[in-house]
């Protein structure tokens, strides 16, 4: 059996542990353009910011690869997969049969067409190790920083070099902050928090053109900066699997095992689109904590063990200067809100059932039992609604349940 | 693998547990040294409400959603066993997001903690399950 | 307020360089002694509430806490103690009768402490009791004097019903009510672990227990508490509770405050309704009419379990005792006065009855002298503090010992003697389920079947000591036993020599 994993990420570290747990014979490689040990892509800011280094942000041990059997191509590309042939054709001109593969291509940046753009000279994008490390290469005390996005890459790389640059300004065509994970209340929060550590914001803004080192914005405000780093978001890598005519949407179309339309590959991470929960839809996440079960359900599907990942939905942890966040689910329905000095929650109610819940602040503290009461579509009803909704407890739960959650083995 | 279970039953919110955790996880040997006027992190945690009461830790899961959560790799399993490695840690709360007993919570550095059955530090055995008076919490196979 | 005649007993001592305020002794203080003093982010205490039980001593994690009896005094004198001008300023204030609760903690002679148990020394040898059997087996019932053969002149086998004891020792009487739930439930478990048997005491048997039956003897007392066919037919023997060490001469006593619904519906009586054993049982005013009780609870049990009666020891005990044995019960258990309460009028418990060993002696002696010590066997309980006791009791002649006191402390008990008060903080002594969660019976048990097998085994190494490899021999096996410092009476009494002798 041969399995290729197109992609060195935390998808396939799922897939890879996955297939282990029940095919410890089969040949595994992996084929990672980046050179670098695996890592995960969100860690990067921490890198800037001094939370971590290159070497204990690595995401497995270092034997892992040995461990598990698996062989590894780093610096490697993959330019088409021959469907019929159950083929790849790689970069260097080589070709790699395949049983079964894997496509955990990731996202790569979105970069909307701007004036001049390509005219500015210290420009960077922020997702990889190495625009990290390119862009740190670039700060300088004196350095005037423009971002463009408001949203959790642009953020979080607002908050890895703050402290290390004189100035950072963000440019967002939302009228708030964090437009995607957040509501009006908690983008405001959030906002005031980071203003008053010193970030600025243009928000309903854009650049209409840039001029040298200077922004013109469509407001006609002008922002002059040393440094542009563009964030505005991220968009499915599909390339690979269109060419080779799979069923894609934005993302790799693939059902509750991962698997693709063709019976040989799977896809999972952010390069696919799978059925979200809540929606009863497909849905792009790109979310480390989906990318890493879909993995491990691409996995288990290709040796042939299958499980399915059914209850997927959006969620986010992200903090800026300690001010923590939880997000989870959708935001539709009754909703009930609940706000202090130094936090706000608000939770999303639909026939009964949490599907949504922005945590902010003081009220982030076990948000998980929240989460899961999403993922595991949980009947209000069944429990104490008015406790949990107050503070995520397991008191609120019924004592029969909660016997089974402490006194069973999980 | 033996683990920590709770018979909520006997629990009588003495909150003695959360101090021996305390203790235990200080690294010192002296618990009045280890607790006196300190702020208490304890990885073990009584919920109360009424007459009802019980302790709360990690249930050492055999799917575990913090491991898979975790964006550092810093949350590892090792026969069954849970642990986070703080040096690894960044405190970005994806592992709190994730946990649906509410069990894992940032330590007095700001990176997260666990409960790890005291196997990592100097004790070997749960020290909360030792210090409990009426075995509201035991250490066995289940 | 106003006038306080009274000075607190103890003086809770906080040693405030260890206490890291958890406030576990807080939480733990039904009697609500200790507090948290926000202003000063310390533990305070109002020694007044203390009982002394010792529970947030026993919770401190690092040991900060430590009770100490008062040392301010009156101007007493041999005549005039402390105690007896307390006991003036309470009934001054009050104008009721002085509750108490457990054992008399009066200075009375403890004769198990006056007798010294004897050892082989090369005329015959000792056994060891880890090389070789020892057996602590003993049955409890009436026995046959002579050998009865059938036509065929085949020894006829069948007996009188007996009660199979693997350690001589049984759980004496200790009502649901009086103990909580967790405590009987403790002493069940035990029993049944060890082979033994509990009691019911006079409160019935709540139904989670009529699984351990088969360990189990129900009592009858004046009150009739939770008495029923199914009740009768539940346990293994049944026992006439006639009197109590603690408070002869008069019944049991359970407020009202302390029937709750289990107890409400085990007993049989209305809710929160006082529950009141009359002094006497009023259809027994004869061994005649104590004969046909017996009999009536054997007729509803088909003959098949063993009847004990129970007296408390008093000054005719062997008379009595004598009158018992011809009533056709199996079994006598005399409770001495040393024995403990959960609640009792302090004078009664004082002042009234005898000690458990002189009763044991002079009813031995008066039914072997009568012939009739093969009719009944004897229980005897009233302080049986350890198992140098039951081995002098048994030396003494009794077939087995009743312990209740001793269970409670391996229990948790810390003797503070204010079981009255319903607030026990163990556990055991009160119905509050918040109390009653203290104790675990998973634990309660395995502290009870620790006590009584680590017993077990010191028995057999003094029983190995005399030479002897059955409890059976050593019972009211006087030459074992030599009294120290006791005068001619006393050592007549026991049917003993002095030391020396």
């Amino acid at each position: 059996m041969q399995y290729v994993i197109i992609g060195n990420s935390i998808t396939s570290v799922g897939c890879i542990e996955s297939i282990r747990k029940h095919d410890t014979t089969g040949a595994i490689t992996v084929i990672g353009e980046e050179n670098h040990p695996i890592y995960a892509r969100p860690l990067i800011s921490y890198l800037l910011q001094g939370k971590t280094d290159e070497q204990k942000m690595t995401y497995r041990d270092e034997g892992f690869y040995q461990k598990h059997g698996v062989q590894v191509l780093t610096g490697r590309r993959v330019e088409k997969i021959e469907v019929e042939g159950q083929l790849l054709r790689l970069d260097d001109g080589s070709s790699m049969q395949y049983d079964k593969l894997l496509i955990a291509t990731g996202s790569i940046p979105f970069i909307p067409p701007m004036k001049n753009l390509e005219e500015v000279e210290h420009r960077h994008t922020f997702l990889s190790l190495s625009d990290a490390k390119e862009l740190e290469a670039e700060l300088q005390p004196s350095s005037r920083v423009l971002i463009i996005g408001a949203g959790l890459i642009g953020l979080k790389c607002a908050e890895g070099i703050l402290e290390r640059v004189q100035s950072v300004t963000v440019v967002d065509l939302a009228d708030r902050i964090l437009s995607s994970i957040l509501d009006e209340e908690g983008s405001a929060r959030v906002q005031t928090h980071l203003e008053q550590i010193g970030i600025r914001f243009h928000l309903g803004d854009s650049v209409r053109e840039f001029c040298g080192q200077e922004a013109l914005l469509t407001s006609g405000k002008v922002v002059g900066f040393d440094i542009l780093v563009l964030a505005v978001g991220v968009k499915p890598n599909i390339a690979l699997a269109k060419d080779a005519g799979l069923a894609v949407n934005k993302g790799i179309l693939i059902d509750q095992a991962c698997r693709t339309s063709n019976p040989h590959i799977w896809a999972g991470g952010d390069c696919s689109e799978g059925w979200e929960l809540l929606s009863g839809e497909r849905r792009n996440l790109a979310l480390l904590p989906n990318a890493y079960m879909q993995g491990e359900t691409a996995g288990y599907s290709m040796a042939e063990n299958e499980q399915r990942f059914e209850n997927a939905i959006a969620m986010n942890a992200i903090g800026f200067f300690g001010l923590h966040i939880i997000t989870a689910g959708i935001y539709q329905g009754e909703d009930l809100c609940f706000a202090t000095e130094k936090g706000y929650k608000r939770l999303f109610i639909k026939d009964d059932h949490l599907v949504g819940c922005i945590l902010i602040g003081d009220q982030v503290a076990r948000g998980g039992i929240y989460t899961n009461l999403i993922r595991s579509r949980t009947d209000l009803r069944t429990l104490d609604f008015a406790m949990i909704s107050e503070q995520p407890a397991l008191m609120a739960f019924a004592q029969k349940v909660r016997s089974e959650q402490l006194g069973r083995a999980q | 693998m033996k683990k920590i279970y709770v018979n909520e039953q006997w629990c009588l919110a003495c909150h003695l547990c959360e101090y021996y955790c305390a203790y235990a996880n200080s690294g010192l040997s002296d618990m009045v040294q280890a607790l006196k006027d300190k702020p208490l992190h304890p990885r073990i945690q009584v919920e109360q409400r009424g007459t009802v009461s019980f302790a709360v830790n990690c249930r050492h899961c055999s799917e575990p959603l913090c491991l898979k959560s975790c964006i550092a790799g810093a949350i590892t399993e090792k026969d069954g066993l849970i642990v986070i490695d703080q040096d690894k840690c960044v405190g970005c709360y994806s592992c709190i997001m994730a946990c649906p007993y509410g069990a894992l919570m940032p330590s007095e550095s700001g990176v997260m903690q666990k409960c790890e059955l005291c196997a990592t530090n100097s004790h070997g055995l749960p020290v909360c399950v030792q210090g409990c008076p009426n075995q509201a919490i035991v250490y066995e196979e289940r | 307020m106003g006038i306080n005649y009274l000075y607190p007993d103890f003086e809770v001592v906080r040693n405030q360089d260890r206490c890291i305020s958890c406030r576990v002794c807080e939480r733990q203080c039904a009697n609500e002694v200790h507090s948290f003093d926000e202003a000063t982010g310390r533990m305070k205490a109002d020694e007044s509430k203390c009982v002394n039980c010792h529970r947030c001593v026993s919770l401190c994690p690092t040991r900060a806490l430590k009770i100490v009896k008062t040392d301010h005094t009156f101007k007493e004198n041999a005549n005039w103690k402390g105690e007896v001008i307390q006991d003036i300023y309470r009934q001054a204030e009050s104008g009721g009768v002085l509750l108490a609760s457990m054992g008399t903690p009066k200075d009375y002679p403890v004769y198990w402490d006056k007798m010294l148990v004897n050892a082989s020394q090369v005329t015959n040898p000792s056994i060891d009791p880890l090389r070789e059997p020892m057996e602590t087996r003993t049955y409890l019932g009436q026995k046959e004097s002579v050998i009865k053969r059938d036509a065929n002149g085949k020894i006829i086998t069948k007996t009188a019903p007996q009660l199979k004891l693997e350690i001589p020792i049984m759980f004496s009487a200790m009502s649901y009510g009086s103990i909580s739930y967790n405590a009987h439930k403790s002493l069940a478990l035990a029993a049944q672990e060890l082979g033994i048997y509990y009691n019911t005491g006079e409160g019935g048997l709540h139904e989670d227990f009529y699984q351990y039956g088969k360990n189990t003897i129900v009592q009858v007392a004046s009150g009739r508490f939770g008495v029923h066919p199914g009740y009768l037919n539940a346990g293994a023997a049944i026992e006439i509770k006639m009197g109590q060490g603690a408070k002869p001469g008069i019944g049991g006593h359970l407020p009202g405050s302390k029937i709750g619904e289990d107890i409400s519906k085990t007993r049989m009586i209305p809710l929160h309704s006082d529950a009141i054993s009359p002094a006497p049982h009023h259809d027994i005013y004869s061994i005649e009419d104590l004969r046909q009780l017996v009999f009536a609870l054997k007729e509803a049990t088909a003959y098949t379990k063993p009847i004990i009666v129970k007296v408390a020891a008093v000054h005719n005990i062997s008379a009595i005792a004598s009158g018992i044995a011809r009533s056709g019960a199996d079994i006598i258990a005399i409770d001495g006065f040393r024995g403990g309460t959960g609640a009792a009028p302090a004078r009664t418990r004082d002042n009234v009855g005898i000690p458990i060993e002189l009763a044991l002696a002079s009813v031995d002696e008066r039914l072997r002298q009568e012939g009739i010590r093969g009719n009944v066997s004897l229980v005897v309980g009233g302080s049986i503090r350890s198992s140098s006791d039951v081995l002098k009791a048994i030396a003494l002649g009794a077939d087995a010992v009743y312990v209740a006191t001793s269970a409670l402390i391996a229990l948790g008990c810390h003797l503070c003697r204010t079981c009255h008060s319903g607030k026990c903080n163990w556990g055991i002594a009160t119905q509050n389920p918040e109390l009653v969660k203290r104790l675990n019976p998973e634990v309660g048990s395995e502290r009870l079947v620790n006590l009584i097998t680590a017993w077990n085994h010191e028995l057999k190494e003094m029983m190995g000591g005399m030479g002897i490899n059955s409890i059976e021999a050593l019972r009211g096996n006087r030459l074992m036993l030599r009294g120290i410092g006791l005068h001619e009476t006393e050592l007549n009494i026991l049917g003993i020599k002095h030391a020396g002798a």
